[in-house]
């Protein structure tokens, strides 16, 4: 019930919930450590980035199909299993991913250390 | 080229496996046929002159060679099988053909995604269009709710990020700490018995300073005059790997009490015998003494403790003996000795004062300075660089109640030294005179020698009488040893620790030695050892000097009392309190014995009257009994006082 009246607002007045999700993202990139955070779509689209063009689409490219592939690993060994969150750390940054359907979330932090 | 009929007895002729023969030989070959060899022979002559010439083909019409029909008889050695079983395939007949492909050259290159796949309608170059596009995008519901969900999840691990770094290393800097947990132990590796049929006593133990294979071992019977008739005066060099018979047999004139490898020449031994000469082998030249002391300037009684002096030549050596002189010798010259040191504590070098020496230290780092353990218990440690002989000795410590077995320095702090003698094993530091520094409790066995491990500065080994052997490890108890091991039944008299600190062997009254391995807990220094070891002993001398010091003091203030004090009053108030003394226990003593008869009557009216008599006449003998008594009271108190401080030898 809560949810399908979620939805009718979001229909209604698409902005409020619009605010939310800007406020959200803000509040993710002003994190500390955080470098850039991304909003990719299933073609590979950004949406919304905080870095500049090339490198968003270099890493939509990248990590969709990184995302593909764990997915597909995740769910082959255990069907009723799928795939939730991607954290990838390297010696200069940590890139974390939290896929979708449709779209993927990718943020880039420098872990504290 | 004729074909001629050769016959084959003429010669050795080249046979070809060929097709051919000529008519002539056919009878030959039926022959041979028959015979079963079916060898066919075709042979050809040509001259000599035609040799090299070149060939000449022609034509020719077949000729008929050979024709061998077939003989019939011979199926008679087959029989027809009937049926037959053959294995028969249906399929593809296939046949086997390898290729090879060419060489396929590969190359690995990355595409640089320039921009998303943009729906066609979009143009991505266009601001304006990438702009609306986007905006539609966000207007959608399904992404709000994705967002939503996708923020909730990755915030939570930002925030874990920023919490803590979940792959920092613990414990970095800290190096892998060897744990040692094992208990201590030792096992028995080889035994080495005495061939002998009468037993004597290992006396002594040494190792040979090379590689430590071989162990000389003095055997000799310590009894005073009860040496056995036709007991054997060998002493016998073993090799670790043969216990069954000794490798080299030592024969002195007189049973060997000590025996030392030479440290710097691995062919020379030094002896000392019981009848206080000494003697010196050399491995090379066969078991018969190589050199012998005179008689008249040797010892006068069993030399026990002789020990190599590090000397350029190698040659120099000392000994000791219970006759109270330490003697200096040189092997290539053993008629006199070098130097004799009389071991007269009062300085006066009188030698009916001398205390016998039974056992001998010496440093190499130390060179001028030495110990000798003596039979009274005292260590006296003596400066052989001293101008005078009365300086000589330079200092006693009070030692034992009995003979110092056993005295050794601790090999990593030489100023402390471990002397084993009575029932206790003690260590000293040459700064406290007085008293020892460490000692363990009273045993119910005499220790009959010690020795610190050469390898661990804690580690010290002790044999006892009733055959046990004691590892002491003070850094980790100090109460009781870190382990005991019953070696044999019968008492050890000897204890000698390999180089490296992992075997030991120790010689028994029957003449057994047993070669033992200890765990490597035992025989590796542990961390901080050596500070540990040496603060320990560092805060135990500290500690006995300050009682020192406050002993002092309060015989300072006793003697001053007793001084002013008069002495007449003073010898009146003894007598008096003599008196009394003497007749409270008398009245003590009567009481006791009045209520012992008085029960024993009581008892005897129960029992029937036969037993009556006996003990009346107890009674009647225990009376005058406790008037004897009386008198002798106060010497027997005294007596009684005395008794626990006289030590039996």
């Amino acid at each position: 019930m809560g949810v399908t009246t979620k939805n009718l607002l979001v229909n209604f007045c698409p902005d409020l919930f619009q605010a939310e999700v800007e406020e959200t993202l803000k509040r993710i990139q002003s994190h500390k450590g955080v470098i850039g955070t991304m909003v990719v779509n299933a073609e590979g689209i950004p949406i919304r980035t905080t870095l500049d063009n090339s490198t968003t689409v270099q890493y939509a490219g990248l990590l969709h199909q990184l995302t593909m592939k764990a997915r597909s690993t995740v769910r082959d060994i255990d069907p009723q299993n799928d795939l939730t969150f991607l954290r990838i750390r390297s010696k200069k940054h940590e890139i974390m991913v939290a896929p979708d359907k449709e779209y993927l979330l990718i943020v880039i932090q420098n872990p504290c250390e | 080229m004729q074909t001629q009929p050769v016959d084959k007895s003429l010669g050795p002729l080249p046979s070809h496996r060929d097709w051919g023969a000529t008519p002539a030989s056919r009878e030959q070959e039926e022959r041979t046929q028959a015979a079963g060899t079916m060898e066919i022979v075709y042979v050809y002559v040509k001259k000599r002159s035609e040799f090299g010439k070149q060939c000449n083909f022609s034509d020719r019409l077949a000729e008929l060679h050979i024709d061998i029909p077939p003989n019939p008889e011979l199926a008679e050695q087959f029989m027809e099988r009937n049926p037959v079983d053959t294995g028969i395939q249906c399929s593809t007949s296939m046949s086997e053909h390898e290729a090879n492909t060419e060489r396929f050259e590969m190359e690995t290159r990355g595409v640089n995604h320039v921009e998303g796949g943009w729906p066609k309608d979009v143009n991505p170059l266009e601001l304006e269009q990438t702009i609306r596009f986007r905006k539609k995008v966000e207007k959608d519901e399904n992404y709000i709710n994705t967002i939503m969900q996708l923020g909730l999840i990755m915030e939570h691990c930002v925030k874990q990020n920023n919490a803590i770094d979940i792959y920092q290393e613990y414990f970095d800097d800290e190096d892998a700490v060897e744990v040692t947990e094992e208990a201590p132990s030792a096992k028995t590796i080889n035994v080495f018995r005495d061939p002998q049929e009468i037993k004597r006593s290992a006396t002594h133990l040494s190792w040979h300073p090379d590689g430590n294979r071989k162990l000389a071992v003095a055997y000799s019977c310590l009894n005073f005059q009860r040496a056995p008739e036709g007991m054997s005066h060998d002493s016998y060099i073993w090799d670790l790997e043969s216990p069954n018979r000794p490798e080299t047999v030592l024969k002195p004139s007189s049973p060997l009490v000590t025996l030392e490898y030479n440290p710097k020449d691995s062919h020379i031994l030094l002896g000392g015998c019981y009848n206080g000469q000494i003697a010196c082998w050399d491995t090379r030249k066969g078991s018969l003494v190589a050199e012998l002391s005179t008689i008249e300037f040797s010892h006068r009684d069993p030399v026990y403790g002789t020990i190599w002096l590090q000397s350029k030549t190698g040659t120099e050596c000392f000994s000791a003996s219970t006759d109270g002189q330490v003697m200096w010798w040189d092997i290539r010259k053993l008629s006199e000795p070098t130097e004799v040191v009389i071991m007269d504590i009062t300085r006066k070098e009188q030698l009916e004062n001398a205390l016998g020496a039974i056992s001998l230290e010496f440093e190499s780092t130390l060179p001028t300075k030495f110990m000798v353990g003596t039979e009274q218990g005292m260590v006296i440690s003596c400066n052989r660089k001293a101008k005078t002989q009365a300086e000589k000795i330079v200092c006693t410590f009070p030692g034992h109640h009995g003979p110092v077995y056993a005295l050794q320095r601790n090999p990593f702090y030489p100023k402390n030294f471990l002397t084993v003698g009575d029932w206790t094993a003690r260590i000293w530091s040459e700064e406290s005179r007085e008293s020892s520094i460490m000692w363990t409790k009273y045993h119910m066995a005499y220790l009959s020698d010690g020795a610190w491990s050469p390898v661990r500065p804690a580690v010290f080994f002790t044999t006892k009488m009733d055959g046990t052997l004691d590892i002491w490890d003070f850094v980790f108890k100090q109460c009781d040893p870190a382990l005991s091991l019953k070696v044999c039944d019968e008492a050890l008299f000897c204890l000698r620790v390999q180089d490296n600190g992992g075997l030991i062997a120790c010689g028994s009254q029957l003449g057994t030695t047993t070669l033992l391995e200890v765990s490597q807990g035992l025989c590796n220094l542990q961390r901080n050892e050596k500070n540990t070891a040496s603060s320990i002993f560092e805060r135990e001398t500290r500690r006995e000097k300050i009682l020192e010091a406050r002993h002092r003091e309060m015989r300072l203030k006793e003697k001053g009392k007793a001084e002013g004090r008069e002495e007449e009053p003073r010898e009146e108030e003894v007598s008096i309190n003599l008196e009394e003394l003497v007749a409270k226990a008398e009245e003590e003593f009567f009481n006791v014995i009045y209520s012992e008869m008085k029960r024993k009557e009581t008892e005897a009216l129960k029992k029937p009257t036969e037993q009556k008599q006996s003990p009346e006449e107890e009674a009647e003998e225990a009376e005058p009994e406790v008037q004897g008594q009386g008198e002798d009271e106060e010497e027997e108190e005294e007596e009684q006082e005395e008794g626990p401080e006289e030590t039996p030898h």
